[in-house]
């Protein structure tokens, strides 16, 4: 079987391909394909192992991982060898990306078969097909480190009609939504099949990202921007008419809330280099000021401001700490405003907490918060009730999904007009010199204060919407650090892994450390060990995030064509993270 | 010289800088016409590079007062850089991060006044002033040799080019007076060459030049007026010819101990050699002057 596959091999590169290697290639193809194979066996014999891997005849549960990373490292395989139609797949080289290939099938398959021994209690869990699957997974990793290297610069695409690469990136966005549909839908009360999911995930990127297939798509994207976003909004609108449990569109909604207040903040650290290590605090400005003005029965103001009234309110309120706060302290330099922005925080918490009628005035009911927010309403739209569009139900938490969207996309749009222009030209120039900056004539305070005070402006309107989908506030959801989000830890965090001064960063960076607590309950004591597990390996590893931004990407190639960013970073960064979390 | 007859572009009067009890420049007047190089001279440490972050605001002089084209100017950078006055770095400041071109629009801030409205908004203006200002940027990158290279991160760039960008980006704020801090340091001789060139065509433009450098065959060939700075205190100041052949600079460069203060006498005796000596203000005027300046609260206006 293998021998046959070597013959096309030597049509383009006759004198350049050593047997050995075409050798080495067609064994991983094998491998790959005996991988797919061995998911079509029982791998234990009793269901208790979430997923049920007891079929013979279709796989089912961690098996569809290990069957789809066993189908790419074959047809990885196969573009190596030069295969017709296949080689767009390895524009930049295959054999990294084959390692990465092998190396997810295997992890993921040996976690799945070690997870199986130690829930179950013993090896003898295992069927035949588990120990075939263990050991056909382990022959493409040794194939494909006994390749030799083959990465060049990522070669210019063949000419496709505009409407074959839109089509590409509406697909990409598909799969996307697919990726993310499965990851959220994993089963909360067994860790196993997310911890699966992110082996299996971490693997496949990195090893698209050696390919250059990722590089393609960010030219493809960056190409068709309009088309994207349309794309990228449309996949985030549909998201809830997908979800079968009202509990994973509630994830999308902390994840879109989580995700717009991460984009704020990275105004202020990412573009403007401003440590603002209070930022939750500026949320909770906005979720009281519209809990307050929201007609609550608990509230001590007794007004019932229309949302849209509450949501401005929240965010002029928040402007106005921002600016209080900002104004002394931005004339220092360096880490004055983290300092005083620590303070302010915990001041903000402990204020509310005593602002409760006896040990000061009485605005916010103390610990108790204020409860009882009562339900939105606009143009007659109750966001509580169940809503059917086109015959699919939107319930609550969906309604509140597509409301944080939009301020999601608002906020996407403040962040990209503001960031390239003059000002967001300023805000860059005083984050990499502001002695430099204040001698080109940027007036260095009144840009900052700009910064700081959009960020915490923006925060507040988050803040407003997020009152009232949790339709109670208390203080203790405004911590500087705590087990769960927000806390200005958190955010800081998610900016800084996803990737400072970028949209999809902080974006990506709130969703990872969101949905992994989440979904790995047993992480939720030791979240806070993780962050700074996970921020040391990316400080050593991939300094710029995991999204670069496009100034440090430009690092990468400095000849201008386009090239994998991050290279070397990538592959080690997430080897890193895979072993700390397995 | 009838470059005098003109009322000059810069003048410095008794700018004095104290850090502790080091004085790193004392009393220093210097005038600059339109259309004149000037060049500063000076040993390690004479005090040249504090005397620019003097006249650019980076510094609050102890004493004294730096007026452009008349007006005295408040000690603070980015009114400096707004009235006419750029510079560039003696250790390469550039954007790092930032592209070429991108460093280059930084430096056209003052002369456009795009806010974040109207950047959220993105209306015609807003885009006709963008247009504007990358052409304008892209012009002084083609005048500085480095319009092939606007993608690049400025940090990627050769040293020499890392220089000439400096220079790119202070003249994007459309400067009267162009102050260079050492802008042939660590350069070849071709591209010093080349600096030179480059020095002439922007004053053929219309602006005036103060160069700091180290280089003297540089500054011979270029400057219409040298001053020596010897410890803080201005020792000589006339033309290359005036200075090269002054014992005290030759002394001060060989490294020949300096024996006593340079007499105020003495560089008085230069300047009056000198046809028309800049009129000068009293330093007890020069003082009020600064005074008010550091008090104005000027951070907030535009
Ligand atoms: N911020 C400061 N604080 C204290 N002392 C300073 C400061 N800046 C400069 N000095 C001192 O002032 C003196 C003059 O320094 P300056 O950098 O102006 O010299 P320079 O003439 O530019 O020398 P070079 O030719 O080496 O650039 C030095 O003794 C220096 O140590
Ligand atoms: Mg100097």
């Amino acid at each position: 079987m293998t021998t046959d596959k070597t013959q096309p091999t030597a049509v383009r590169k006759a004198g350049a391909t050593a047997p050995r290697t075409t050798l080495l290639r067609a064994l991983t193809a094998a491998g790959g394909a005996a991988a797919v194979v061995s998911t079509f066996l029982a791998w234990t014999w009793t269901a208790e192992f979430p997923g049920d891997l007891t079929f013979y005849g279709y796989p089912g549960g961690l098996q569809l991982l290990t069957l789809v990373l066993g189908i790419a490292t074959a047809v990885f395989a196969l573009a190596a060898l030069d295969l017709k139609g296949l080689r767009w797949l390895t524009p930049s080289g295959s054999t990294q990306a084959l390692r990465l290939l092998a190396l997810g099938t295997f992890a993921v398959t040996w976690f799945t078969v070690i997870a199986i021994a130690v829930d179950l209690d013993g090896l003898v869990n295992l069927e035949p097909g588990g120990w075939i699957a263990a050991v056909v997974t382990a022959v493409p990793v040794a194939t494909t480190f006994l390749l030799p290297d083959d990465s060049r610069p990522l070669c210019r695409p063949k000419e496709l009609p505009s409407w074959a690469e839109i089509l590409i990136i509406a697909a990409v966005f598909a799969v996307g939504l697919y990726v993310v549909n499965y990851g959220i839908q994993t089963d909360a009360d067994h860790p196993e099949p997310f911890l699966g999911f992110l082996i299996a995930v971490g693997f496949a990127a990195v090893a698209l990202a050696k390919a250059g297939l990722i590089g393609r798509i960010s030219e493809l994207t960056s190409t068709y921007r309009s088309v994207t976003l349309v794309a990228a909004l449309i996949t985030a609108i549909v998201f809830p008419f997908f979800q079968d449990k009202s509990s994973f569109t509630e994830l999308g909604v902390n994840i879109a809330i989580f995700a717009t207040v991460a984009l704020g903040l990275n105004i202020v650290v990412g573009l403007a280099g401003l440590l603002d290590l209070g930022y939750v605090a500026f949320l909770g400005v906005g979720a009281y000021t519209a809990a307050l003005v929201s007609g609550s029965t608990a509230s001590t103001i007794d007004v019932k401001f229309p949302f849209w009234a509450a949501v401005i309110t929240g965010g002029v309120v928040s402007l106005i700490f921002g600016v209080v706060i900002g104004a002394p302290t931005l004339r220092l330099r360096g880490d004055y405003l983290a300092i005083v922005t620590l303070g302010f925080g915990e001041i903000f918490r402990l204020a509310m907490l005593n602002l409760d009628g006896t040990s000061g005035p009485s605005v916010t009911n103390g610990p108790d918060g204020i409860p009882n927010i009562p339900p939105l309403e606009i143009f007659g739209f109750n966001f509580n009730d169940d809503h059917s569009v086109g015959g699919l139900t939107l319930d609550s938490n969906g309604n509140y999904y597509l409301l944080m969207l939009l301020v999601t996309v608002l906020v996407v749009l403040i962040f990209s007009r503001a960031g390239n222009s003059r000002i967001g030209r300023a805000w860059v120039a005083i984050r990499e010199d502001e002695t430099a900056a204040t001698a080109m004539g940027i007036n260095g305070f009144r840009v900052k204060l700009i910064a700081f005070a959009l960020g915490a402006t923006l925060a507040g309107v988050a803040g407003a919407v997020w009152a009232h989908f949790q339709s109670t506030v208390v203080p203790e959801q405004y911590v500087f650090a705590g087990p769960v989000p927000p806390n200005s830890t958190f955010l800081v965090a998610a900016v800084i892994l996803g990737g400072m001064g970028t949209i999809g960063g902080p974006l990506l960076g709130a969703t990872l450390l969101y949905l992994i607590p989440k979904k790995l309950e047993f992480l939720q004591d030791y979240q806070l060990l993780a962050f700074g597990i996970a921020l040391i390996l990316l400080m050593r590893f991939r300094p710029e995030g995991i999204v670069p931004n496009r100034r440090q990407q430009l690092e990468y190639h400095e000849t201008g064509q386009l090239d994998v960013p991050g290279a070397t970073g990538l592959k080690d960064s997430a080897v890193g993270v895979t072993k700390a979390e397995a | 010289m009838t470059t005098t007859t003109t009322s000059p572009v810069l003048t410095a009067t008794g700018v004095t800088m104290r850090f502790g009890g080091l004085t790193a420049v004392q009393s220093v007047d210097l005038d600059v016409h339109p259309g004149e190089i000037v060049g500063l001279i000076g040993p390690n440490g004479a005090g040249k590079t504090t005397f620019f972050n003097c006249l650019t605001g980076l510094y609050v002089p102890t004493e004294g007062s730096v007026a452009y084209q008349g007006t005295v100017l408040p000690p603070k950078p980015h009114l400096v850089t707004q009235a006419g006055i750029a510079r560039t770095f003696q250790n390469i400041r550039l954007f790092a991060n930032m592209t070429v071109l991108e460093n280059v629009l930084v430096g056209r801030h003052t002369r456009t006044r795009e806010g974040l409205w109207s950047a959220l908004l993105r209306g015609p203006g807003f885009k006709r002033a963008e247009a504007a200002s990358k052409t304008r940027a892209m012009e002084l990158l083609e005048f500085t040799g480095l319009a092939d290279k606007a993608d690049h991160l400025s940090r990627n760039l050769p040293y020499g080019e890392q220089r000439k960008l400096e220079i790119a980006r202070a003249l994007a704020s459309d400067p009267g007076l162009l102050l260079l801090d050492e802008p042939t340091a660590g350069m070849n001789p071709q591209e010093t060459r080349a600096t030179e060139e480059l020095v002439f065509a922007i004053r053929d433009l219309g602006t005036a030049v103060l160069v700091i450098e180290h280089d003297m065959r540089f500054i011979f060939n270029l400057c219409d007026r040298v001053a020596v700075l010897v410890q803080g205190q201005k020792l000589v100041e006339g033309t290359s010819e005036v200075v090269q052949s002054d014992e005290r600079v030759i002394a001060a460069y060989l490294g020949t101990p300096f024996e006593g203060a340079p007499g105020a006498e003495e560089a008085a005796e230069v300047e009056a050699a000198e046809a028309g000596a800049a009129p000068r203000a009293t330093g007890g005027a020069a003082q009020d002057e600064a005074q008010r300046g550091t008090t104005a609260r000027t951070e907030d206006g535009q």
